[in-house]
């Protein structure tokens, strides 16, 4: 089991209000990781603390060998230039609740952006992988649309799309399914499902206790902050140790 | 009169009721017309009186195409469009800084617009022109060294003036749009591993531009009308041509209407332009959606308080 990703003791605060007090994960290479928990637990805030969308108040996040934002230097972290930090973000592919795709580009143009502007490629090769990847999440055939033309459900699609573009090591996916109208929600669930089967490495933020249960290898539930169980899915979901946990779940599966 | 109109539509029974083919009169809109004919009687007599009024509209005609008017109707564009291009230059920079994480920068920014906003134009035309009382020598070491009067001659004023000022005006729009751009795209941007420079390039500012070219338009047009104030400066614009040869020639209506129907051309011109720029960069954007709803329900009140 080789680890791709390791926080440690990651402390966040909104003004005086500690969101994330301390928290401490290992993901290994190929893992499917959920995250669960009632809104307002922090869980979003900590996916975001991973990739430093938002900077961390206190420890940090080890990605594949370098530390995210830092560079150790005497035993102290030194911040990195913006520059490095980006190059070190690419390794981890974000997806957003609310997609944000680029409106004033097409669905081709959101995808090759990235290879094109940060990898430097030719725009030929970009568009060409571009266009594999487009067909793995079912949207080739909408390659030359806008983003306002799609469904909620194409939109997320095509956002894993731009984001495996950069081949990153890690998928972070930020409650991917919690603003698509109910029947859309199987369509993206279904390319992450074939994702995980094709040994991505993933850790997921959501509220869909189902596909939890049926593709993570671990699953974390937060509360307050902190992680209060971690464990496997059916052991987590089925039999957790923490009255809280208890509760929360009770509610979710009810 | 809901009283009277009820008893009267009551007592018609079915029995009475017209074929299909029955006459149909619509109800007339006499005021309509009555208020039209006033309007035109009016715009008549306007007419009229400029007509028979001191005015030589073969002067008019004569000096509409006089070499010294088309210069200075040049000079009017060649201003008006370095100026709008400085304007441009600089309410996308003080803009963005207007936005920076850097409060000096923020803070610089903000001077610049309290400054030049808050002062009027003619003004900051003046104090351009005179420039040279403050600042006798232009100095930058191993770049330039020369007299300011050389340097800042009136169109440089003119320019200067109109530029900057008009920069004070586009850097609270610029900030406006790119605010408007929803701030996802520029994290989403950041974990595709995009610098802020690459941000702010291919992501922010192509949509802002689609927002703000209204407000493009209109400064265009504004431009054209403001570059007039030149004349004050002594810069041979269309209007300081025209005052010097009325100052001559006596013709002073006759010569300042000259001007207003290059102006009205210019500013005509430009209308159109913006007209086909906006149809062409709003064909699907949402602002645009919303406005022509916007319009159309507008439009439907009156006729539904007729009904009513």
């Amino acid at each position: 089991m080789t680890l791709a990703v390791k926080a440690v003791g990651i402390r966040k605060s909104f003004g005086s209000h500690e969101v994330l007090k301390g928290l401490d994960l290992e993901v290994a290479y190929g893992e499917v990781l959920c995250i669960l928990g009632p809104s307002g637990s922090g869980k979003s805030t900590f996916l975001r603390c991973i990739n430093h969308l938002e900077t961390p108040n206190g420890g940090y996040v080890w990605v594949d060998g370098a530390i995210m934002g830092y560079e150790l230097s005497r035993g102290a972290l030194e911040g990195l230039p913006v520059k490095r930090l980006r190059a070190q973000q690419s390794q981890l592919g974000m997806v957003f609740q609310h997609f944000n795709l680029f409106a004033h580009r097409t669905v081709l143009g959101n995808v090759i952006e990235g290879p094109m502007v940060v990898r430097g490629l030719s725009r030929a090769e970009a568009e060409a992988r571009a266009m594999g990847l487009l067909e793995q999440v079912g949207m080739a055939a909408k390659a030359s649309s806008y983003p306002s033309q799609l469904s909620g459900g194409q939109k997320q699609r095509v956002a894993i799309a731009r984001a495996l573009a950069m081949e990153p090591r890690v998928m972070l996916f930020d409650e991917p399914t919690s603003a698509l109208d109910p029947e859309l929600v199987g369509e993206v669930l279904e390319v992450m499902r074939n994702l995980a089967r094709g040994g991505t490495t993933m850790i997921v933020v959501t509220h869909e206790i189902g596909f939890a249960r049926e593709v993570a290898d671990r699953v974390v539930v937060m509360i307050d902050g902190e992680i209060r169980e971690m464990g496997g899915p059916t052991h987590v979901l089925s039999n957790p140790g923490d009255p809280r946990v208890r509760s929360f779940l009770s509610r979710v599966l009810a | 009169m809901h009283h009277s109109h009820s008893s009267s539509t009551s007592a018609l029974s079915l029995a009475d009721l017209p074929g299909p083919d029955v006459a149909i009169r619509p109800l007339h809109h006499p005021w309509r017309w009555i208020s039209g004919g006033l309007v035109i009687l009016l715009l008549a007599v306007i007419g009229r009186a400029f007509a028979v009024g001191q005015i030589q509209w073969t002067v008019v005609g004569e000096f509409l195409t006089a070499g010294v008017i088309i210069t200075g109707f040049g000079w009017t564009l060649l201003i008006s469009a370095c100026a709008l291009v400085l304007g441009v230059l600089l309410g996308f920079a003080f803009g963005i800084m207007r936005l920076s994480e850097n409060p000096i920068l923020r803070f610089a920014a903000w001077l610049y617009v309290w400054v030049f906003r808050g002062t009027p134009v003619l003004l900051q035309l003046l104090i351009w022109f005179n420039i040279a009382l403050v600042f006798p020598r232009l100095y930058i070491p191993g770049l330039i060294d020369a007299r300011m009067v050389d340097v800042v001659t009136p169109f440089v004023a003119a320019v200067l003036g109109l530029g900057v000022n008009e920069g004070s005006y586009l850097t609270e729009v610029v900030r406006g749009g790119i605010s408007s751009v929803d701030k996802g795209q520029k994290e989403a941007a950041h974990t595709l591993g995009m610098t802020p420079g690459q941000t702010m390039r291919r992501i922010i500012l192509p949509q802002t531009l689609r927002l703000i070219l209204p407000v493009f338009g209109n400064s265009a047009i504004g431009m054209l009308k403001f570059s007039s104030l030149a004349a004050t400066i002594a810069m041979g614009e269309m209007l300081n041509a025209a005052q010097r040869i009325y100052f001559i020639n006596g013709a002073v209506i006759e010569l300042l209407f000259v001007c207003a129907v290059w102006y009205l051309a210019g500013t005509t011109v430009l209308s159109i332009g913006q007209y086909y720029l906006e149809r062409h960069f709003g064909r699907d954007g949402a602002a645009a959606t919303r406005e022509r709803r916007w319009f159309k329900g507008w439009a439907r009140r009156p006729v539904a308080s007729g009904e009513a």
